[in-house]
């Protein structure tokens, strides 16, 4: 046997270099401990703005809810003074929890370790024995409360959607999002009062950018949900496009009925054609899809990106929040909360309950990302020194008139590569 | 309706599942019912979505005939233990149970998971041959998390 240098022999595998386009992405991204790592401190904790939870979950001073940025425990809360204040759920002294439960109503927070006590925003009120016992003990004099208290979050509310970042540079939310982005959350929740209607946790078997990056993919959509083409629902002629952030992470994907075409259809032998069935399955009771325009433009599905780990989602009348949290480097959390509005008719909310079959762990145009992220986990083991390669519809990151394009996973990995550097 | 009717439909149930006799499952249920999948969470809160949802037996033939034919998902089975049925309430509308539940999920590589612990709060009309049939169905989860995705029916 040659002599072999062990160096040589360990030396990690080959990956692959990562060119300067947006149309190839190294499969090592999916699987370093160290990019996640660096995902913390320039994604999470870097020039974003973040979803925490909604206003109307924090509803009456003292209402909190324990949440997250990007994994790590973060305290929403209202105060007296009407606002709302973000901070680490992490006591000062030694870093346990500071609340246990996920939500609730409190007056202060008392860390249960040596009961450091906090108050609604995140200022240290008062360290037990502080002075001592009976002269004995206690904290040096130079202590002082004021120099101790959990890193505090910017906070920002659009839309009753509440947001925060650690960041001191990043721009307004408003600029954040952009007008086109912000438009189309506001075509949603403007004006309306928010009531949740379920909330459930997806634990997903990859990393949280291969759930982000098929959240964007509007290529995949008919590709991979096969429901509404089995079952021949998709009749109508439809419009859609993608609208894509400046910065790239933001995206809009929608569909709508698009009315010239069907006026036109409906003059033609298309029509008639149409209604040939192929694959011959057919609902047996089709009210789960009894949906309503509520918006009154047509538009049957929007969904809405804003970089790096929040979705809005409108699929007719289900309506949800996606809220994308990594817990290492091959498992996402992935927090759906469902929600109407306050002034729901009962018709309109039970067509709500309906369509959720549609969205969600078991939804029947969703189940199917659950898994496919996974897919990629395991199919790019041993793959550091390979590329995804994103191609459709062109090599740029800007908005179009087709889904049939990559434009907003490019758009994804041109923010993520500015803020990341890599 | 007797306790040992209930169990004797509560075994049928759960081997139709796990042998995979899924076209057989929403014969379980009357056709007007109620078979909704939520977890403890959402129950106390009285969160009224769910991950399944569904108030016809149409609807439940629908589920089966989508994970059939159109929805895609790893091959994989489950295996359901129950507890005895708690009767909670018995009238002439119906009998009311509660039964534990726990479900491990047995993945086509043979990896096998405890995926599910919950309970089956149950409202139980005999039809006229006198079978239990299930009116109701709500399908407590414990835990609030569902891992990767909930295709096969609980």
């Amino acid at each position: 046997m040659p002599d072999h240098s062990p160096t040589m022999a360990l030396s990690p595998p080959p990956e692959a270099p990562w060119p300067d386009t947006l149309t190839r992405v190294p499969y090592w991204v999916f699987q370093r401990p160290d990019v996640a790592a660096l995902e913390q401190t320039h994604v999470f904790r870097g020039e974003t703005w973040n979803y925490l939870c909604l206003e109307a979950e924090l509803a009456e001073p003292g209402d909190y809810r324990a949440t997250t940025l990007g994994g790590v425990p973060i305290l929403a809360v209202r105060d007296h003074d009407g606002e709302i204040y973000a901070f680490e759920n992490r006591c000062a002294h030694r870093g346990a929890l500071i609340a246990l439960e996920d939500f609730g109503k409190a007056r202060e927070f008392t860390c249960v370790y040596h009961a450091w006590s906090y108050d609604l925003q995140g200022n240290l009120k008062g360290v037990a024995f502080k002075d001592g016992i009976k002269g004995q003990g206690g904290m040096p004099d130079c202590f002082r409360m004021a120099d101790h208290s959990p890193r505090k979050l910017r906070t920002a509310t659009v839309c009753g959607l509440v947001f925060a970042s650690a960041s001191d540079t990043v721009p307004p939310i408003e600029e954040y999002l952009g007008d086109e982005i912000l438009d189309r959350i506001e075509r949603v929740l403007g004006g309306r009062r928010i009531e949740v209607i379920g909330r459930f946790t997806q634990v997903l078997p990859n990393n949280w950018k291969l759930y982000v990056e098929n959240v964007r993919d509007s290529y995949h959509a008919s590709l991979l949900h096969l429901f509404f083409t089995t079952f021949e629902l998709n009749k109508l002629s439809m419009k859609g496009g993608l609208i894509v952030s400046e910065a790239g992470g933001n995206h809009v994907s929608w569909a709508a009925v698009d009315r010239e075409a069907e006026a036109r259809r409906a003059t033609s032998e298309y029509a008639l054609q149409n209604l040939r069935a192929e694959s011959g399955y057919r609902l047996k009771d089709p009210s789960v899809l009894d949906g309503t325009d509520e918006f009154g433009d047509g538009v049957s599905l929007q969904i809405l990106s804003v970089f790096p780990g929040f979705v809005l989602q409108q699929i007719q009348n289900a309506l949800a929040i996606r809220q994308v949290v990594p817990r290492g480097v091959d498992s996402t959390d992935l927090h759906w909360t469902y929600f109407g509005f306050q002034d729901d008719t009962p018709e309109l909310r039970l067509m709500r309950l309906r369509q959720c079959n549609l969205v969600g762990p078991a939804g029947y145009v969703s189940m199917e990302d659950g898994c496919v992220g996974g897919f990629v986990q395991r199919g790019t083991i041993g793959a550091a020194d390979r590329h995804a390669v994103l191609e459709m519809g062109g090599t740029d990151a800007a908005s179009t008139r087709t889904r049939a394009t990559e434009a907003s996973v490019r758009g994804f990995w041109k923010q993520y590569r500015r803020l990341t550097g890599l | 309706m007797q306790l040992a009717d209930i169990m004797a439909a509560q075994a049928r149930y759960a081997h139709c599942i796990d042998e995979g006799r899924l076209e057989e499952w929403p014969d379980f249920f009357l056709p007007d019912c109620l078979y909704r999948i939520t977890t403890a969470e959402n129950h106390r809160l009285g969160f009224a979505a769910g991950l399944i949802w569904a108030d016809s037996r149409g609807m439940l033939e629908d589920r089966v005939a989508a994970l059939r034919e159109a929805n895609i998902y790893e091959r994989h089975a489950y295996r359901h233990l129950l507890g005895l049925p708690l009767i909670t309430r018995a009238d002439p509308d119906g009998t009311r149970s509660e039964t534990p539940f726990l479900v491990a999920r047995v993945m086509r590589d043979g990896a096998t998971d405890l995926y599910a612990t919950g309970r089956y709060l149950d409202l139980w009309v005999a039809d006229e041959a006198g079978t239990p049939r299930l009116r109701e169905r709500i399908v407590v989860c414990d835990s609030s998390r569902i891992d990767t995705l909930l295709a096969l029916p609980l």
